[in-house]
């Protein structure tokens, strides 16, 4: 057997395939934050409390990301509002101008569909 | 000050169990009171690979449901003086850890004088994985050189940065360490396995030891002793730095290099690096 796993050596050099596989997954899923500040839960919490003072909504519906985009990161915060808002009353506080545009759907925007992958 | 480690990995059979085993009691012997608390409710094992399966009276959850005091549920370990197990239970109520009582059982353990709590996490993303990192405030994640393994810890990674307790208040975030389990430094110069450079280099966090591939581990876990209470072994050796680096020693990292094996055994193949290279 030691003889055989001699001549079979260079044969099962697969690491390199693994390694490049897999730095494209990581980087892709992007699990972590990857650099993403640690106050980025409780900035959540305390955006959603200033928010919850204008509309009803809730923490499910905030999302808050650091992503890169080239050389600078982008804070992006994305609210999902009640679906029922339009049928409630008129807002008890001046609404202000959102920061950032308002996406239709960001959760099916964050994911890239299977046909990307 | 009480340390709350999570020993997790995401995917199964990497070596979690093992891992909290051998962690558990080297912190023990190196005179720091240690607890070892099985969240792998349904199934449980860490108490077989510790060897404490028949003395098991009541168990995790019967703590949180308040049947059983802690102080009953715990077993003390008869080799080592400073070394307690928490098993599980076998009950397959998913919903029977509850983060409140999970979150109490800590305190107690923290108040009661307690150096470390090690959890040994179930695997997979799941509720008990989760809970076992709740409160953690460090991380082992246990990690084979081999793609699905080291994708999954990945995931992890990303839950330790989100779903806890630290990541929840916004205080400093917990901790991650990287274990190489089942490493074969013969099959990376192969260039047939993943190096370790190539995992830390992946997934970007501090190597914490490398444990390699060894029959004495199985032996270990047959017989229900830590491997590290035999140092013989390179394994026992590779854990015990693992545990004095855990605890501020700086040491190199040993057993990365193939053994050099003479003329003979590499024709007729046998010696240790052949028995597991199959």
């Amino acid at each position: 057997m030691g003889f055989l796993d001699y001549l079979l050596k260079s044969r099962n050099a697969t690491a390199s395939v693994a390694k490049e596989r897999l730095s494209i997954i990581v980087a892709r899923e992007g699990a972590r934050g990857n650099g993403a500040p640690h106050y980025l839960p409780q900035l959540k919490q305390e955006l959603l409390q200033v928010l919850a003072k204008y509309e009803k909504i809730d923490l499910e519906q905030v999302t808050v990301n650091v992503e890169k985009d080239g050389d600078t990161d982008v804070l992006e915060l994305n609210v999902v509002l009640s679906p029922e808002r339009t049928a409630q009353r008129a807002p008890v506080a001046p609404r202000p101008q959102p920061a950032m545009p308002r996406r239709a759907a960001p959760k099916a925007e964050a994911q890239p569909g299977w046909w990307e992958r | 000050m009480s340390k709350v480690i999570v020993v997790t990995s995401g995917k199964g059979g990497v070596g979690k169990t093992t891992t909290s085993a051998n962690l558990a009691a080297g912190l023990a012997s190196l005179g720091f009171r240690t607890v070892a608390i099985d969240f792998d409710v349904g199934l449980r094992n860490l108490d077989l690979v510790m060897g404490c399966e028949r003395r098991v009276v009541y168990d995790f959850v019967n703590v949180i449901r308040g049947e059983a005091s802690l102080r009953q549920a715990v077993i003390k370990d008869k080799r080592l003086e400073n070394l307690y197990v928490l098993p599980a239970s076998q009950t397959r109520d998913k919903d029977a850890l509850t983060q409140e009582g999970v979150g109490k059982v800590i305190e107690e353990f923290k108040n009661s004088g307690f150096d470390y709590i090690v959890c040994d996490s179930p695997a997979g993303i799941e509720w008990g994985a989760q809970m076992a990192m709740y409160y953690a405030d460090e991380a082992v994640v246990v990690t084979n050189p081999e793609v699905s393994s080291v994708r999954d810890s990945d995931r992890i990674l990303g839950l330790l940065d989100a779903k806890t307790y630290r990541a929840e208040q916004g205080m400093d975030p917990i901790k991650a360490h990287l274990l190489l389990t089942r490493y074969s430094p013969s099959r990376v110069a192969k260039g047939e396995m993943l190096s370790y450079k190539d995992v830390v280099e992946l997934l970007g966090i501090p190597l914490v030891g490398v444990i390699p591939e060894s029959a004495a581990v199985l032996s270990a876990s047959n017989a229900g002793a830590p491997v590290i209470l035999d140092p013989t072994s390179e394994a026992a050796q590779a854990y015990l730095d693992l545990v004095r680096r855990f605890v501020g020693e700086e040491l190199p990292h040993r057993f990365l290099e193939p053994v050099k094996r003479s003329f003979f055994s590499r024709i007729f193949g046998g010696g240790q690096e052949a028995a597991y290279a199959g």
